[in-house]
């Protein structure tokens, strides 16, 4: 049993940086990760900028210490998930009840889709090393085999906001007296099924993604991967944690299978329910990391959800996805390691291309990038298809 | 941390209402689930654009609310290994053969692993948590535990727990070429003593409350999951853990209930440790009903649960001993190549 979850440490890696440090200077210089694709083969190469991980796959394999013939998204969630891991200072896995809860939307498709170009030319054909991690879930095994890890492995999917329900069920785990400490967060590469899938919506930005801003059109995909460590009460005397999960929810849109009701109501419910957990009220929050995709959609019924719950006093807020991109089941790792680390350093992050307020909001976007700023409770928000909403409480 | 099951519903290859006075055989090496008249639980207009796994997904999760006489839970939570393959791979042939051109959004938006607990939500209006597992053989053991600590954190609520995998054309293809499957017939299957077992798909939910009542058709008395077992001994070890946590030794449960399929070499892992733990002891299996897939165990659990209710257990479940004249506690083990083991104890109510 624990009364608290802290957050002993996290890691990042996207298309803005290759650690958290990195991430943390492109923030700072106003260096947003997108451009045209340079590792994903798209006949869309040319139409649809992306935020892509600035390496190639042997680069990555070498750097995880895996086969470069292993999904990039495996890799990527390698990376990310040891570097959390040694950002805590605990040591070795194996003297501890560890758990690694890992979100991702696609598991290894991007190995499948070369697959499938044999096999529908010939049952008989493809390579059966590039279906093998097929699976979500054999993904998170391939990292959890590598670090060690084998009290509790899991795999959540629940579109955009699966890396936030990562952390709040690792929480909960911890909570319980399951484990002493859990990796969540979570991981997605850059595919052609997603690319076409979400182009096949029409909201893929042809142009920088402007989330929260007037002239909005669509999102940049993005990919990555994100975790933080969660500790116990009992583990956190013997760390220097960054701050505490204080609360989170998880609720429900039910309104269409891939859009936001317009009012949005399951992402104020999620706001709500995080905010009851950690005993706050709205005005106690110090910063919001959005979930600001930068579609139409999205970001009027956020906006809309926080102005109802928020009113009349309104945080500052931007969505770090004008940098990173929409990273799908990574982002709401990489996102609680921003806003978990923002609150330690007092941090607020800009939110890039933003030249025109919406006019059914009265607040606007921070931005530029900040230091010092006196923040005792961050919000981070992710809310995604299937009319799965989730937010986080992060404090001191 | 326990539960008690107050409604279930299950869609696979065999028919739930007759089921297990009428069980039906299959022959070659996959079984199909029988599909439901979906109408009485979906729009007609809906059912058309819908994936099967979809279609069985709903119908499970609305035949155990209405098991349970609940029209709105206070969680969904699916566990899914596969997610929806139909519109995946429908996606997936039309992005190669089309060369990425004139997509239409409906597979895709199908695809995503979280349809089927959002498509839940959307038909009962339903705004609560909402979770989708996407681990293997371990999608729905951890859908029972969130579960389970969703109601020690809030006794008085109802949750909707299940899972459902699909069998396709391109992954029943795909899995063949690893060696899984075989020609059989589900009668002789667990006899077969051969390599492989037969493929199988399905849905199975159940509503799950943290408080007993009369309504209550069994108690959930506790899953627990074991990766990656480095011996048979191992997981002997860590089954009679489970057990003594319980408060139980391996010869206070009336009936094992392990995932048995036909492989050889899986089902002779399953003798070993029966040897150790539960030697004289009666077995029963319930692949040879319902084929092999990552959720199976949830069959097994609505097998079960029906069990327990009824006092009765089918002999046709039946691998080692008698058919107990009693049941108080049952558990289930299931492994899926004898990597990922869980272990699911049931009790009477």
């Amino acid at each position: 049993m624990s009364e608290h979850v802290w957050i002993a440490g996290g890691e990042v890696i996207c298309g803005i940086g290759m650690d958290l440090a990195a991430c943390l200077e492109a923030f700072e210089k106003m260096q947003p990760g997108m451009g045209a694709m340079q590792h994903l083969r798209s006949v869309h190469a040319n139409t649809f900028p992306v935020v892509e991980v600035k390496a190639d796959n042997d680069t990555l394999a070498a750097m995880a210490g895996m086969p470069a013939h292993w999904s990039r998204t495996a890799l990527l969630s390698m990376i990310a998930a040891r570097g959390a891991w040694e950002s805590t200072g605990l040591g070795a896995v194996a003297n501890y009840r560890v758990g690694l809860v890992s979100a991702n939307t696609v598991g290894g498709m991007d190995k499948t889709e070369q697959f499938m170009e044999a096999f529908l030319h010939d049952a008989a054909g493809g390579r059966l090393r590039e279906v093998v991690h097929h699976e979500c879930g054999s993904i998170t095994e391939l990292v959890a085999d590598a670090l060690g890890i084998r009290h509790h492995v899991s795999t959540i999917s629940t579109a955009c906001s699966s890396g936030a329900n990562a952390l709040m069920y690792g929480a909960r785990m911890i909570r319980s007296g399951m484990l002493d400490v859990v990796i969540a967060g979570g991981t997605d590469s850059l595919t052609r099924f997603t690319l076409n899938g979400f182009n096949t919506l029409m909201i893929l930005d042809q142009q920088k993604c402007r989330p929260f801003d007037d002239t909005r059109t669509g999102l940049n995909l993005g990919e990555g991967a994100g975790y933080v460590v969660l500790v116990s009460d009992r583990l956190a005397e013997k760390v220097q944690p960054w701050c505490k999960l204080s609360g989170f929810a998880n609720a429900n849109d039910a309104y269409h299978q891939t859009a936001s009701s317009p009012d949005g109501t399951g992402n104020s419910m999620a706001m709500r329910g995080a905010l009851d957990m950690a005993g706050l009220q709205p005005a106690d929050v110090d910063y919001i990391n959005l979930h600001g995709t930068g579609t139409q959609n999205n970001d009027s019924s956020e906006g809309l959800a926080i102005m109802r719950l928020f009113e009349p006093t309104y945080p500052p807020v931007s969505s770090t996805k004008s940098f990173t991109g929409h990273t799908l089941g990574a982002s709401g790792g990489i996102e609680a390691v921003f806003a978990a680390y923002a609150l330690q350093q007092g941090i607020i992050y800009p939110n890039a291309q933003f030249t025109t307020p919406m006019k059914e909001l009265p607040f606007t976007p921070a931005t530029a990038f900040s230091r010092g700023n006196a923040l005792r409770h961050v919000m981070s928000n992710s809310f995604g298809f299937g009319g799965n909403c989730s937010s986080l409480v992060f404090s001191k | 941390m326990k539960a008690f099951i107050q409604g279930t519903g299950s869609i696979s290859a065999q028919d739930s209402n007759v089921f297990p006075a009428t069980i039906r055989a299959y022959e070659g090496n996959r079984l199909p689930v029988a599909d439901p008249d979906y109408k009485q639980w979906i729009d007609i207009k809906q059912i058309r654009r819908m994936g099967r796994v979809i279609k069985m997904g709903v119908g499970a999760s609305h035949i155990s609310l209405q098991d349970a006489g609940l029209t709105q839970p206070d969680a969904i939570i699916m566990g899914t290994a596969y997610g929806c393959l139909a519109d995946t791979g429908v996606f997936l042939n039309k992005l190669v053969t089309q060369r990425e051109d004139m997509l239409t959004p409906t597979a895709f938006i199908q695809s995503t692993h979280n349809t089927v607990g959002g498509q839940i939500a959307l038909m009962l209006g339903c705004h609560a948590y909402n979770n989708t597992f996407v681990h293997g053989a371990f999608s729905l053991e951890n859908a029972l535990q969130d579960g389970l600590l969703l109601l020690r954190e809030n006794p008085s609520h109802q949750v909707l727990a299940g899972a459902v995998d699909e069998i396709t054309d391109y992954s029943h293809s795909i899995l063949s070429r690893f060696g899984l499957y075989k020609q059989a017939a589900t009668g002789a299957l667990l006899q077969s003593g051969t390599p492989g077992t037969m493929a199988g798909e399905g849905a199975a939910f159940f509503v799950l409350a943290g408080e007993r009542n009369e309504r209550s058709q069994a108690e959930l008395t506790g899953v627990e999951m074991l990766y990656k077992p480095a011996s048979p001994e191992e997981t002997a070890a860590q089954l009679r853990s489970f057990l003594q946590r319980h408060g139980l030794q391996p010869a206070d449960v009336d009936l094992l209930v392990t995932g048995r399929n036909g492989d050889a070499k899986g089902d002779a892992y399953y003798n070993t440790v029966e040897n150790s733990l539960f030697a004289g002891r009666p077995v029963a299996a319930f692949k040879h009903f319902c084929g092999e897939y990552p959720t199976a165990a949830a069959f097994g659990m609505w097998m079960v649960v029906k069990a327990l209710q009824a006092q009765q257990v089918a002999g046709e479940a039946m691998v080692k001993g008698r058919a107990p004249a009693q049941l108080k506690r049952v558990l289930i083990w299931n492994h899926q190549h004898t990597t990922h083991h869980s272990f699911i104890l049931l009790s009477a109510c």
